[in-house]
């Protein structure tokens, strides 16, 4: 790999051990990707719960926190995904005292860093919308999808190691993502139905995730007839994702990098696979229906904007969840202080739901507070909460919105 | 006696011989591990009751969120990692996760590598050289 001097310097230990250990990972990864150099990046964005850290993990971060400060500290903005634990929540949730432990440990080497605790997955509804062509080391992969596909900005799925490294370096190998050939579309769909709601613009992510099937497969959706905003597309992207591993998408005449079927991709386009109503109905369906008994509502999956904070309350008003279901709900720190506010949190929380503060359900130990809880029959709006969840012992079911809240108030579908 | 060998990509880690643990199925360490046992929990995976600790393992695709590129380092710090992790096509996550445990790991073959190393093959993996080598 080609490396400037100033990052010969770094990997030389100039600028101290946690930067020499950073460069270090990255052009390990380079090489094993065929970078040719590394490319400046201008934000990254760390996935670390301790879920995922570990013990080994925390003690990793506590060990670059205890560096001299000029050699700990992150060189461009860095900002934190959801964490495992809700400080204000989580003795209601049953989470386990060690586990907050873990996370304050976690926050405590982050800030020494000069990491913003944003704890989000949508940070680019709430702290700073990437740009066209910004290039960028985002960890979440939804966060990745919405940043290459709706803002045009360019990114790799970074694991938090490597986000973090690049906070320390302030740059990212050049392979996949930041380079024009791989964004090309190499799959084509046609939708002949409108999505009508966020829980169906997931199904639909889903499916064409689990058909494009490859962190290397760029899906082109052809013109739809109806037209997506901010929230369809983060549902749409962040159930691809997860399905598929795919990191970007072109809806033509919607995206920046599509304005037409011909730009989306490198040659003729490909034969179009039609995805029907028949095919969300089928996905649907595949998760049954709980006619029994709900035991827990989820809204998140990405976490809710202040637009869902309001939709949620608003469905909400003036009634009770029973007493045999939970309903949870995740938001970002921004969005509740912003529903506070506006008196959203008020009214989900005197139908007895609860709001949650920069979490996320799934990286939350689910299994754990599953099973502290007796929570195994889910419903939710989200089509990648569906998909992580089964995983962790728990059986998911998808619906819309006032369906789920419909359900959430009768204790059953 | 000559060995068998098989070219890959140049991968990341140091050379290391072991015993193979191979199937054709997918690997995610989120998903798929009981990470405190040694072995793989997920009832539908192929392996699924193996104990993959110091087996090189031998797998088809990475797959899963961005969780498991923290997880390959907390398995090796508890000395509960595989000796390798070889696959036919990774994605970034586990070549980052790799990078930070230090685990050896190889990928993009000249053949189908969960077809052509059987289970108990003692073999040898060498990351700089990106090969992979049966040994008879």
């Amino acid at each position: 790999m080609k490396l400037t001097e100033y990052e010969h310097a770094m990997l030389a230990g100039e600028f101290g051990e946690p930067k020499r250990l950073a460069l270090e990972q990255q052009v390990k990864v380079g090489r094993f990707f065929d970078a040719e150099d590394l490319v400046e990046v201008s934000q990254a964005h760390i996935m670390a719960d301790t879920e995922s850290l570990g013990e080994s993990g925390v003690e990793f971060l506590e060990r670059l926190a205890a560096c001299p400060e000029q050699d700990r500290q992150v060189v461009i903005p860095t900002i934190t995904d959801p964490r495992g634990v809700d400080q204000c929540q989580y003795k209601r949730l049953k989470q386990q005292q060690s586990w907050a432990f873990l996370e304050l440990r976690t926050v405590a080497a982050m800030r020494a860093m000069g990491i913003m605790m944003t704890d989000t997955c949508i940070n680019y509804q709430t702290v700073q919308a990437p740009v066209m062509g910004q290039h960028l080391a985002f960890g979440d992969t939804g966060v990745v999808i919405y940043s290459n596909s709706v803002c045009g900005a360019r990114s790799n799925f970074e694991g938090g190691p490597a986000a973090l490294a690049a906070g320390l370096t302030g740059r990212t190998p050049r392979y996949g993502y930041h380079l024009d050939r791989c964004r090309r579309g190499t799959h084509l769909f046609e939708i002949d139905f409108e999505p009508t709601d966020l829980a169906e613009w997931g199904a639909l992510g889903a499916i064409i995730g689990r058909e494009s099937g490859s962190y290397w497969t760029v899906p082109v959706i052809a013109r739809p007839s109806a037209e997506p905003g901010s929230d369809e597309l983060k549902h749409f992207g962040a159930a691809m994702a997860s399905y598929g591993s795919v990191p970007m998408f072109h809806i033509v005449g919607v995206t920046p990098e599509a304005p037409d079927l011909k730009a989306a991709f490198d040659g003729a386009p490909p034969a179009a696979r039609r995805i029907t109503r028949k095919d969300v109905d089928d996905y649907n369906a595949s998760f049954g229906l709980h006619n029994e008994k709900v035991d827990v509502v989820v809204f998140g999956a990405p976490q809710l904007s202040l637009i869902e904070m309001r939709q949620v309350a608003m469905l909400l008003k003036g009634r009770k969840v029973h007493d045999g279901t939970t309903l949870l709900v995740a938001t970002n720190p921004e969005n509740k202080a912003a529903s506070d506010r506006m008196g959203f949190t008020e009214t989900i929380e005197a139908s007895g739901a609860i709001v949650l503060s920069g979490v996320c359900f799934y990286q939350m130990y689910a299994r754990e507070m599953g099973e502290a809880n007796n929570w195994k029959r889910l419903l939710t709006n989200s089509a990648k909460l569906c998909n992580i969840i089964t995983g962790y012992g728990y059986e998911p079911v998808i619906a819309p919105m006032d369906r789920c809240v419909d359900a959430a108030v009768k204790g059953k579908m | 006696m000559a060995d068998k060998i098989y070219k890959g990509h140049v991968g990341i880690g140091e050379k290391v011989s072991g015993v193979a643990l191979v199937a054709k199925d997918n690997f995610s360490a989120r998903y798929d591990l009981n990470r405190v046992k040694g072995e793989f929990s997920r009832k539908a995976h192929k392996l699924h009751g193996e104990n993959y600790v110091d087996r090189i393992l031998i797998l088809d695709n990475a797959k899963g969120g961005v969780a498991s590129a923290w997880m390959l380092a907390e398995m090796k710090s508890r000395g509960m990692a595989p000796a390798a992790l070889v696959l036919n096509a990774s994605n970034t996550i586990m070549a980052q996760g790799a990078a930070l445990a230090n685990l050896p790991f190889l990928d993009r073959f000249d053949a189908d590598i969960t077809s052509v190393v059987k289970t108990g093959d003692r073999v040898t993996v060498d990351p700089e050289a990106g090969t992979l080598s049966i040994h008879d």
